[in-house]
């Protein structure tokens, strides 16, 4: 129970400091990394509780995926010159007040109904349903997202399609002056516009590109 | 205060999400630390759910914190795409002077 209370708070502040860094971060490119410690710390959590699969999920979609492509976002745009001033303007400073307020009032509201809420005490005595069995966490995912989930499992497959298309289609350019490969060109060109067949007499030869 | 509960869990979820909302409110930086925000304030939502799955003992929750991760990537490859394509456009990605979006 110590270790357990070591390791929450440890890779939960680590989590709240990287948070607070990634918006309070003057480089866009530090912002990357601290979401990525973000990331690693909460799945190490995930994985202390007791969601392995989620956790290793988080790992692998997050720090490999999302995250390696804002970075290569931010590092393809040319965002360096902003990287030296906090807030962009002086007129941008009235929204701070009231972001401060509204995000406090926000936090307060969640911890009131977090801390006002009363459990059943039997709710805790039937928890451990999941470690309690001999299949793993992977294993009994497994068996109900294949099978109770599979249309929203296959939704979101429909999803990731989509936006994949999308985001093709979004930032293809058509540039201009770049010599391609044309296969309709290609399979469309007939024998006698390629070649010709000339009566060669001697002595004469033949004359190219008159 | 040694014993972690649900609780806990759910106080790190709230002050995720709070840290995100105020990222979006305050950050006038530019629009990729916005988006950033986003995936903190999904993060913090994710860390609710796989809590009350854990604690409440049904797989429900971790089915749809998967279901999440699936939208947020789609949400963050979709959203990076439109920055890209505007600052083709527009040569700029900050937030004040992004102002052809309006409807």
């Amino acid at each position: 129970m110590i270790a357990h209370a070591i390791f929450f708070y440890t890779f939960s502040i680590i989590a709240v400091i990287s948070a607070i860094m990634v918006t309070a971060s003057k480089n866009t490119v530090h912002s990357v990394f601290f979401l990525i410690l973000d990331f690693i710390s909460i799945s190490c959590l995930f994985i202390m509780i007791g969601a392995e699969f989620l956790g290793m999920i988080m790992l692998i979609v997050y720090v490999g995926a999302v995250a390696v492509l804002f970075l290569f976002v931010v590092m393809m745009l040319n965002v360096a010159q902003q990287k030296n001033q906090w807030f962009a303007g002086q007129q941008s400073s009235k929204h701070i007040p009231i972001g401060l307020i509204i995000s406090t009032l926000i936090f307060f509201e969640i911890i009131i109904v977090i801390g006002g809420w009363k459990y059943k005490p039997e709710i805790f005595d039937i928890n451990n349903s999941i470690s309690q069995t001999s299949i793993s966490n992977t294993h009994s995912l497994g068996q109900i997202l294949y099978t109770d989930y599979i249309h929203v499992f296959q939704i979101s497959g429909m999803i990731l399609l989509v936006a994949m298309v999308g985001a093709i289609v979004l930032t293809f350019r058509q540039r201009s002056g770049v010599k391609r490969q044309s296969y309709i060109k290609q399979i469309s060109r007939e024998r006698a516009e390629g070649v010709e067949v000339l009566e060669v007499q001697s002595n004469k030869g033949v004359k190219i590109d008159d | 205060m040694i014993d972690i509960g649900l609780g806990h869990y759910l106080t790190l979820g709230a002050v995720i999400f709070s840290i995100g909302v105020i990222g979006i409110f305050l950050n006038r930086k530019n629009i990729i630390v916005i988006l950033m925000s986003i995936e903190l304030i999904l993060l913090a939502v994710n860390i609710n759910l796989v809590a009350f799955s854990i604690y409440l003992g049904d797989l429900a929750g971790q089915i749809f914190t998967l279901f999440i991760l699936t939208v947020a990537a789609a949400e963050a490859a979709i959203g990076l795409a439109i920055i890209v394509v505007y600052f083709r456009n527009s040569g700029t990605i900050r937030v004040e002077e992004i102002d052809k979006l309006k409807g």
